[in-house]
């Protein structure tokens, strides 16, 4: 790959949350760089509060750095993009006063999509996740599992060429997160689309990614880019593999100490609190 | 519980309601007929029935309703637009809904009754002083629900909306106000009923007509017969009105 075929570009971004001085001030992210590939799926992975969803944000334009800057493509980002980039966020983001299909068109009708072609690209998005079946329904109706599937619709639906995700089965269970993954894994294999992907489980980031950063903890910084050369879409039988395990198994060293360290720095802000 | 048990239960409760208001109609017939209650004070309940009839084949009802109601449809007009403006304004900044929420709640808890004699001095003793009552106690709920509607919508509806590139406008109308429409329909019943009943208290008070004043004015005359048969009217009018904004708040709330 070339140096021409970065979908993303990070350049030594820096975020700090509050002033210096202030009691709450914190340093979130520290002199970030990495280059993100076209059609890559990336995952984000760090102990808590090491500024992988502020990174993800930044990425989308929800939020300015402090210093540094973010590119995708050619273009600066300063603020959302809703042409080039979709956000699949953690917590629940559908709207429950809308169905299921109701919300897929919104966010159509937020980016600008003329309204004969909606309905046609909502139905393929939501069949492509299983959810044909759901349509009508209202999100308070629908599992965990399914609402974050309607998510992820909503922003396949909007057809950009990258999409963020915040630990989209955060709140998930273990078993419904496995299967998601594995259609996830299907699903994005047919795409061309570019994703970054924040998540805490291990297993997740090296089932998904072709890349996993791995952040230092707070202030946040990429210690370590790895890959995993595997092809999409991944057998559910690559977990039993002794690859699979190996690169758990580095993640797992790179990740145990920044834990730890984090671990440190919140007893002792829950101290000073 | 199965649905045939529950419907069992339903129509139980049902039925002592039922006999419960049967009873207490009995004890009135048998207190006024039996026992001897002076009829100035407690008429017959069968007179009663009769005057109600008389005034609703009469039409002698018509004026004050009309007063009554034109008072009502003013006030929470008034109340409506101020309350729905200032409360959406005020919810736009963290800072003015820490500023003006408690303040608004603060003077909601005061008993607003007592600035009648004060409206009555500004305004007089036509419909004006109890449009000004009806208004400024459904202001209050008005408006504190509209800042608690639109001030506390979920972050992450505005966050998504955002993302996808809600303009300003659409943020309002496709986010902002479906999230906070529920809470100012609250708001909105509470006003609605509260208004209905300062306007009809304060017409009891202060007033030159209306169907507060009409009861007043027959329980001064020692009409008492006369007088029940309006309150009956005019629980029933406020029942009907209750009723009414109760199921519109329901069908919006559905959908």
């Amino acid at each position: 790959m070339t140096a021409g075929d970065a979908a993303v570009r990070i350049k030594d971004v820096s975020h700090e949350f509050g002033e210096t001085g202030d009691a709450f001030h914190v340093r979130a992210l520290l002199n970030t760089s990495l280059d993100i590939q076209r059609g890559e799926l990336l995952c984000l992975i760090g102990p808590s509060g090491c500024g992988k969803s502020t990174l993800l944000n930044m990425i989308g334009g929800l939020l300015m750095p402090s210093s540094g800057l973010v590119e995708v493509g050619t273009k600066r980002v300063r603020g959302p993009m809703p042409r080039d980039i979709a956000f699949v966020f953690q917590e629940n983001a559908l709207f429950p006063w809308c169905s299921v299909i109701e919300n897929v068109k919104l966010g159509m009708v937020f980016q600008g999509v003329i309204k004969a072609e909606q309905e046609a690209r909502a139905r393929k998005a939501l069949e492509a996740v299983g959810l044909a079946d759901f349509m009508s329904h209202y999100p308070a109706q629908l599992s965990g599992g399914m609402r974050q599937r309607a998510a992820l619709a909503r922003a396949l639906s909007l057809e950009t060429q990258i999409l963020l995700m915040d630990e989209p089965f955060g709140a998930l269970d273990e078993q419904t997160r496995m299967i998601l993954g594995e259609d996830l894994s299907v699903l994005l294999s047919r795409t061309e689309k570019t994703i970054v992907f924040v998540t805490h489980s291990l297993g997740e980031a090296v089932f998904l990614a072709d890349r996993v950063a791995v952040f230092s903890a707070r202030p946040g910084t990429i210690k370590e880019v790895i890959s995993v050369d595997e092809p999409h879409p991944r057998n559910p039988n690559f977990v039993t593999t002794e690859k699979f395990g190996r690169l758990r198994n580095r993640l797992y060293e790179l990740l145990h100490e920044e834990i730890r360290k984090a671990v440190s720095q919140s007893a002792v802000v829950g101290l000073q609190s | 519980m199965s649905a045939r048990s529950e419907q069992r239960s339903r129509f139980a409760s049902r039925a002592v309601q039922v006999s419960f208001v049967v009873a207490l109609l009995a004890l009135w017939y048998l207190g006024t007929a039996v026992w001897g209650v002076s009829h100035l004070l407690l008429p017959n309940p069968v007179k009663v029935w009769h005057e109600l009839r008389d005034v609703l084949a009469s039409g002698d009802f018509w004026p004050d309703l009309k007063i009554t109601l034109s008072e009502l449809v003013v006030a929470f007009s008034i109340s409506c637009t101020s309350g729905i403006t200032l409360g959406y304004l005020i919810s736009r900044s963290p800072y003015l809904i820490k500023v003006f929420e408690p303040l608004l709640a603060g003077i909601y808890s005061v008993p607003i009754i007592l600035f009648l004699p004060l409206y009555v001095l500004f305004f007089g003793l036509g419909p004006a002083s109890k449009i000004a009552l009806g208004t400024t106690i459904s202001f209050f709920p008005i408006v504190l629900n509209t800042i608690a509607g639109f001030g506390y919508v979920d972050r992450i509806f505005i966050t998504a909306a955002r993302s996808m590139g809600a303009s300003d406008f659409q943020m309002f109308r496709y986010v902002l106000l479906p999230a906070a429409w529920p809470v100012i329909l609250t708001g909105l019943r509470i006003g609605f009923t509260v208004a209905l009943l300062s306007i009809l208290g304060s017409e009891t008070i202060a007033s030159l007509a209306g169907l507060g004043h009409k009861i007043v004015h027959l329980a001064e005359a020692m009409e008492t017969a006369r007088m029940f048969a309006y309150i009956a009217f005019a629980v029933a009018i406020a029942v009907c009105l209750n009723t009414i904004t109760s199921s519109l708040e329901r069908r919006a709330r559905r959908q």
